[in-house]
This record gives structure tokens, C-alpha cells and sequence, in this order.
């Protein structure tokens, strides 16, 4: 088996992961390189999801009974876990919602109902990149119809890197918001977030970070980042389904308005008006995902125990290699940076004319599982003339027997179809 | 192996050599698309009375869907609309079987080639893929019977 430096111990991982050991089509091991659209959960998660429901389920922040408290607790404790993974100053500063695209647009529906000096309106502009997830357009292409903001956007360069030759024309006096993604879902580019920060603190602009492709591989310091808001989603990081996170700079939080009304998010209400929870429970309206906040609990706790550097020098040493494997195949081109340098562990290519959707059928039968398709970003699809690509993309548990197998059953598309 | 059920011989040979593709004159145009993978077909119906005179499209897609619109190509040009939308109506009802569906005989008489698509029912992600070139037409023919009645 080939060994590199800094891989983990994914022997004992995999372990910890009941479906990679399962078999699809008659007695194949699965090969799972789809976790850049979810990832897998550990015995840990879903352990502690059984538990919360098994023993402590309750409505929270409500019953004076013992299993209500304990219900508030647990999911209060997830807060703090997720506030200290991301190292945010404060517990607070921490909304959960059902994803990143709910915090996405939790945040364009805060400044489209702001006041001033936050306000999204005709006279401003919004900046985004044609690299984001369409969770990162949509709500922004919304928020600017309804305002008549200006919508603009960073194009992308040849080798999939965000193009910021004329940065600042793009991002001037009037944005008000500079929205983009860390880590590409698509390509795996890893944007160059302080160049970014540094124009936009020069204009007044706030800045929003989609980093659904980086909390699960990376270390997250919200605080380094100087962002004003962090989105980002639970599934992808060993958590489950339905659990998003906004993390949003406090005085942020405390003068922007809330977007859904409901239980939970008021203070006082009469029928003439009502008044509102300080945040982050001004943004949390009706009964959240508790137990999902638990599972992400337990997520983050089973990420940190194996430490982050240490995850991300794993996916970066299977990144590199499997970019080497990867460009051995006839015909194959990598669409986003061709080497392992400022790129995450999702690589998206092409071969030859073989269309993406035949190449994971082909895959399939052989126990692999890609992803195929535009990936949620079609204007990255456009920008490389294609209309789709196949996307290969690594965790934590991903192995270079893995890269070997993908890479053979590249071939055997090829023979399929040549 | 399971692969063959849905890559059939005919499938592939449809979509290696594609028949009647190109964009020609026609009476209506609709341009359709399968948000899911991006497949795309642009096509154009042109219609003598009742008589299907051609069925022309361009596109991007996947082997499945590039067959498809192939197949449709043969069994649709020369057809009265009646006998047409007799086939495509089969055609939906085979796709939509989950694979349950073995074609006895007379609808291997009525979808001929398109047969060979029995297969792919049983994968339902691919379905949308086979039934794209398929709704194209139904729309195109639709429109152009409607521009045809007001003009």
C-alpha cells in the first residue's frame, strides 16, 4: 500500500465509520469520494443522536422538568463546542440554522431589512465570486432584485484561482457586502481571503465566508479570519443533516434585524408589537434542529480529538497524490489548480468527451462514488465551457488505495466507451 | 453485468453515431433542460400537415441522453402526429416502469430501437436523461400546433 507523510491513522478511522464498510453491487467495497456534498458519520454522531432522543429528548428552553433542562443543556453545550471549534470570542455570536444556505440567506435578509448604515438598497453594491455554490448567488441575485442593489463579481482565472486584477473596481465605496467561499466546491480552490478582507476594511464593506468546504478540513479561527460572518453546514463536517451554522461579529448581531418571526426568538409580545431575544435567539424563531445541534456537538468533538492541522495535512498529502495519479490518465483534465498547492481535497476534471454523468454510472458498478454534474456552481461550468465535470473529493477517512482505485476505474471507463 | 442492461449495444452505437443531429428549419423550437446533470437540447419540429417532415436538435449530454434523441430521430421523422404521440406515449411508459416492465412484442413493434432503453428504467436518475429529447418534442409539438392554428 502506498505510504505518504502526514496521512493519519485511517485504519482506525474507518473503524469509527459503519457505512465505509458496507459492499454495492454484489460484494464491492464501497470507495467513497463524495464528501464534499456529505460527509460520512462516525458511531460517535450517531451515537449521541440516539442518545439525546433516548434519554434526554425535550423541547429546549421551555419545561422546568429535569429532561427539558437536560434537553437546554445539551444543546446550549453544542453552542459552546461550536463557538470554541471556531474560536469565536463569544458563545453568542453562534445562530444555528438548517444549513449553510439558510445562514447564507439569513444574512443578505439581515441587510436587505437593516438600517442604515447596513442597509442593502438601490444606491449599493453587493460583490460575490463566479466561484460560489449557487447558496452564495441565489440569495444575493434575490436580495439584489428586490433592493435594486447592484449585483458584481470576481471572475475566475485559467488555473481555477479567483481573479482579482481589478479588485478594486469591483469592490468600491458603495458595496456594502463582500460575500465569497474559502474553499471552492467545485474545484477545491482555497481563496485568498486576507487580500479580499483588506480592500473591502478599506471601503466599509462588511464580509460574509461561505466555509461549508472548510470547517470540516481546516483549522476555522473566526477571529483570524476578521470576517464580520462565517456560514457554514454540519453534515459535511460528520455531523448530520439539517444543522447549519451562522457565526456573526456580536454588534453585527445586536443591530441587525431579525429575519423569521416565532417562539423562541421574542422577548415580549403583544398584538400590537413585540420585542425581541438578544441574539443568537433572536435569530433562532421555533423549535431548532436539537438534536441535530447535539450531533454536530459530538462532531466537532470527534474532529478535534484527531485535531485539524492534522486532518488538513492528511487531505493534503492525498490531494497531492492523488493529483499525480490523476494527470496519468490519458485525456483527463482538471478542471481548478492542477497542483495541490492552496487547494482543498475536491478535484473536479473531465474525460475527454465522455460525459460526466457515463463516467460515475461506470464508477458506480465498480463500488466508487463521485459525484457528477454542475456541483450547485453552473457559472463555473460556463466560465470552463463544459457542461459538467466529475468530482472526486477526499476526507479525513479517504485512503491512497482509494486514489488507486479511482484512478483504475478511470480506465475502465475509457475502455468502456472508447 | 448490470452496466450492459442500461449501455446497450444500440444505445451506444446511437450515441457514437448520432442520427439526424444539426440544427434544420422547423416550425417550432424549445430549448430544454435536466437542471440536475445540465443536460441540454435545443430542437426544432417541422410538420407537413399532420406528417412529421423532420425532428432536427442540437446538444450537450450524456450518452443516454445523446441516444435517446438519436433514436427519436428514427422512429418519429415520416410519422403522422396520431402514430407519433402513440410512440412517445409508450416510450414515457416503458421509462417510467422502474425496470418492471418487459416489452412483449407489441411494443417492441411500436418503439423498435428504443426498446433498448428498458434498462436504463431501473436506474431513476438516468430516466430524466433518457425522457429529455422525448418532452423536447411533446413541446416543440405543441408549440408548433398552437403557433400553426393562430397564424
Amino acid at each position: 500500500m502506498t505510504q505518504l507523510p502526514g496521512l493519519l491513522d485511517t485504519e482506525a478511522i474507518r473503524k469509527d465509520f459503519p457505512l465505509l464498510d458496507r459492499t454495492v453491487h454484489d460484494g464491492k467495497k464501497i470507495v467513497y469520494l463524495d464528501s464534499a456534498a456529505t460527509s460520512q458519520k462516525p458511531r460517535q454522531v450517531l451515537d449521541a443522536l440516539n442518545e439525546y432522543y433516548e434519554r434526554h429528548n425535550a423541547n429546549v428552553h421551555r419545561g422546568v422538568y429535569t429532561v427539558a433542562e437536560e434537553a437546554t443543556a445539551l444543546y446550549e453545550g453544542a453552542r459552546d463546542k461550536i463557538a470554541a471549534f471556531i474560536n469565536a470570542p463569544s458563545r453568542n455570536e453562534v445562530i444555528f440554522t438548517k444549513n449553510a444556505s439558510e445562514s447564507l440567506n439569513l444574512v443578505a435578509n439581515m441587510l436587505g431589512w437593516a438600517d442604515e448604515p447596513y442597509r442593502v438598497d438601490h444606491d449599493t453594491e453587493i460583490v460575490t465570486t463566479e466561484m460560489e455554490h449557487h447558496s452564495n448567488i441565489v440569495p444575493w441575485q434575490l436580495l439584489s432584485q428586490r433592493t435594486g442593489a447592484k449585483l458584481k463579481w470576481f471572475g475566475i482565472t485559467d488555473d481555477g484561482r479567483l481573479d482579482l486584477s481589478n479588485i478594486d473596481e469591483i469592490i468600491t465605496e458603495k458595496t456594502k457586502i463582500v460575500t465569497f467561499t474559502l474553499v471552492s466546491n467545485i474545484m477545491g480552490t482555497i481563496n485568498p481571503v486576507e487580500k479580499i478582507i483588506r480592500r473591502a476594511q478599506q471601503v466599509g464593506a462588511l464580509v460574509c465566508i461561505d466555509a461549508s468546504q472548510a470547517a470540516p478540513h481546516m483549522v476555522l479561527d473566526v477571529q483570524a479570519l476578521q470576517a464580520d460572518f462565517v456560514a457554514f453546514t454540519g453534515h459535511k463536517m460528520v455531523g448530520p443533516t439539517g444543522i447549519g451554522v451562522l457565526w456573526g461579529r456580536q454588534e453585527l448581531l445586536e443591530d441587525l434585524p431579525p429575519f423569521l418571526g416565532g417562539g423562541e426568538m421574542i422577548e415580549t409580545v403583544s398584538m400590537h408589537s413585540s420585542t425581541y431575544a438578544p441574539a443568537p435567539h433572536k435569530f433562532e424563531a421555533g423549535t431548532p434542529p436539537i438534536a441535530q445541534a447535539v450531533g454536530l456537538g459530538a462532531a466537532v468533538d470527534y474532529l478535534s480529538a484527531i485535531g485539524m492541522e492534522k486532518i488538513y495535512q492528511h487531505e493534503h498529502a492525498i490531494t497531492e497524490y492523488a493529483v499525480k495519479r490523476l494527470l496519468e490518465v490519458p485525456d483527463l483534465r482538471i478542471i481548478g489548480p492542477a497542483t495541490a498547492e492552496d487547494r482543498g481535497a475536491t478535484i473536479s476534471f473531465t474525460l475527454g468527451d465522455i460525459h460526466p454523468h457515463d463516467v460515475g454510472q461506470v464508477l458506480d458498478e465498480q463500488g466508487i462514488a463521485v459525484r457528477v454534474g454542475h456541483h450547485c456552481a453552473r457559472p463555473v461550468c460556463l466560465r470552463f465551457g463544459i457542461p459538467a465535470t466529475t468530482r472526486a473529493s477526499f476526507y479525513l477517512y479517504s485512503t491512497p488505495s482509494e486514489v488507486d482505485a479511482l484512478v483504475d476505474g478511470l480506465e475502465h471507463v475509457r475502455n468502456f466507451f472508447g | 453485468m448490470k452496466l450492459d442492461s442500461m449501455y446497450q449495444e444500440v444505445i451506444l452505437d446511437h450515441y457514437k453515431h448520432p442520427h439526424g443531429r444539426g440544427l434544420r428549419d422547423g416550425d417550432a423550437e424549445v430549448h430544454h433542460v435536466n437542471p440536475t446533470c445540465g443536460d441540454e437540447i435545443t430542437l426544432r419540429v417541422k410538420y407537413d400537415g399532420e406528417t412529421i417532415t423532420d425532428v432536427s436538435y442540437e446538444g450537450q449530454g450524456c450518452s443516454i441522453s445523446q441516444a435517446s434523441a438519436s433514436v427519436l430521430n428514427d422512429l418519429l421523422v415520416g410519422k403522422e402526429l396520431g402514430e407519433a404521440q402513440k410512440i412517445q406515449e409508450t416510450f414515457l411508459e416503458l421509462m417510467q416502469s422502474k425496470g418492471q416492465l418487459e416489452p412483449d412484442d407489441a411494443m417492441e413493434e411500436v418503439l423498435e430501437d428504443a426498446v433498448a432503453f428498458a434498462g436504463v428504467s431501473k436506474y431513476p436518475a438516468r430516466v430524466k436523461c433518457a425522457l429529455l429529447s422525448w418532452m423536447a418534442w411533446k413541446d416543440a409539438t405543441a408549440k408548433a400546433l398552437s403557433e400553426g392554428k393562430t397564424a
